[in-house]
């Protein structure tokens, strides 16, 4: 099983995260998601639309996270590890503006 | 406005495809224009000539390998017949035969819009180095040479792999010194010296098609990303970009050279975000269309330039239009091909 290295899960999970999707990134119902800037086109999972849109609607990570854990079957440390490696998709595509701590 | 009559090269439509008959479909698609579109070939097959749905009538024309007075004899005879309004040339190999014979085609009442001799001469591919530094604009590093021997004289100013190019066409990779050498006689054989050796810069090819109005505004631009490459490192498809970075640097390109016409800039985003130019080709290249379709119709502002009206700048086009090139058998009749071959015109 992967497990948080704890520095890399504090940077996300110990403050009240503000993550940000770039402005001009379009992301349609469907979940394809366009980067106008560099022509990259992506497909989501329903669930990545809904992380996505939470983002997008301002949600922190601990709003994201009582979302999903409340909608889905899944525990804490599981969510904790796959929205890691999400955002970490997110970041390595360059979706996310730079992130700031609230 | 009365109907005219535009001449173009331009016409082969095969996987490196010439720019003619998108910039045929630009003007076709024009509100404003209502043209007869004269095709100029240079080959019996091009299949531009039996398109007669773009193009009105063709006429073979002599290379421009084979000098200035043979391709003017032959657009004299052209215009006699056609009363040529605006000519466009295609293709990098002619047009410094068509810049040389402006003045004169003027005369014949002929208009074109190309770039100066010295705009042509200073984006050459072995001035490119010069042309950054003067412009301010990132360059790989590169050498204009004349014998692999030559390379071995600079060679320690470059690491492979490097890439080996030709002055109008052709770029290979060369990961050693015996593939440079492949590369350099394979390509000088077809296209003479010198060959350019380019620092190879890793990074993601973007390009822009641009138009100049020669005082250095730029009527026009629609950035690109290819999103399909054939082997011959051409565009199969690609898709509009919205990239202000790139619309900056062509602004900066034309205003400094006040250029006069079509361009397309090839660049290389690289993973640190920096634009390096590797190349500018001084026309419009084959994938134009895609930026008619995105709002800006290039073909048709190029000609109403060329015709000496004012033409404004456009304001915007739409990112993520994409084109997706293909290949299709056209079927003609015997009959046709046999009177392009033995009279020149069909």
């Amino acid at each position: 099983m992967v497990k948080f290295n704890c520095s890399s899960k504090s940077a996300i999970t110990s403050f009240k995260v503000m993550l940000k999707i770039r402005k001009n990134i379009a992301i349609s119902d469907s979940g394809f998601v366009f980067d106008p800037m560099s022509g990259e086109s992506f497909s989501l999972n329903p669930i990545g639309l809904e992380i996505i849109q939470l983002i997008k609607n301002g949600n922190n990570f601990k709003e994201i996270t009582k979302v999903i854990l409340d909608k889905y079957q899944v525990d804490e440390e599981t969510l904790d590890r796959y929205f890691y490696d999400f955002i970490s998709t997110l970041k390595q595509f360059n979706l996310l503006e730079s992130t700031s701590h609230g | 406005m009365a109907k005219l009559t535009i001449a173009l090269s331009g016409l082969n439509n095969i996987d490196s495809p010439g720019p003619g008959i998108p910039v045929i479909r630009g003007i076709r698609d024009s509100k404003i224009l209502d043209a007869r579109i004269i095709g100029l070939a240079y080959e019996n097959l091009d299949p531009g000539a039996y398109m007669h749905e773009l193009v009105d009538k063709t006429y073979k024309v002599p290379y421009p390998s084979d000098g200035v007075e043979p391709l003017l004899e032959r657009l004299k005879y052209i215009h006699e017949k056609e009363q040529i309004d605006v000519m466009i040339p295609n293709f990098d190999a002619e047009l410094f035969t068509f810049m040389k014979s402006e003045k004169i085609l003027q005369e014949m009442g002929i208009q074109t819009f190309l770039p100066t001799l010295k705009q042509f001469e200073e984006r050459h591919k072995a001035n490119l180095p010069e042309f950054g530094e003067k412009y301010g604009v990132k360059v790989p590093y590169s050498e204009p040479i004349t014998s692999v021997q030559d390379f071995m004289n600079h060679k320690d100013k470059f690491e492979f792999p490097v890439v080996v190019k030709g002055k109008f066409y052709d770029a290979y990779i060369a990961y050693d010194l015996d593939q440079l050498n492949m590369y350099f006689n394979k390509i000088a054989a077809k296209w003479g010296l010198p060959i350019v050796i380019q620092e190879f810069v890793i990074g993601t090819e973007v390009n822009v098609v641009a138009l100049g109005d020669g005082k250095g505004n730029t009527i026009g631009a629609v950035p690109m990303r290819k999103t399909y490459i054939t082997d011959k490192g051409k565009a199969w498809g690609g898709i509009t970009l919205e990239d202000p970075s790139m619309m900056k640097l062509t602004a900066k390109i034309i205003s400094q050279t006040q250029w006069r016409g079509g361009m397309e800039l090839e660049l290389i985003r690289t993973a640190k975000n920096e634009l390096y130019l590797i190349e500018i080709n001084p026309r419009l290249p084959a994938w134009v269309y895609l930026a008619v379709a995105a709002g800006q119709n290039l073909p048709e502002a190029l000609v109403r330039l060329a015709l000496g009206e004012q033409v404004e700048p456009f304001q915007e086009y739409q990112s993520g239009k994409m084109f997706i090139r293909y290949s299709y058998d056209m079927i003609t009749e015997l009959h046709e091909f046999e009177q392009l071959s033995t009279k020149g015109e069909l």
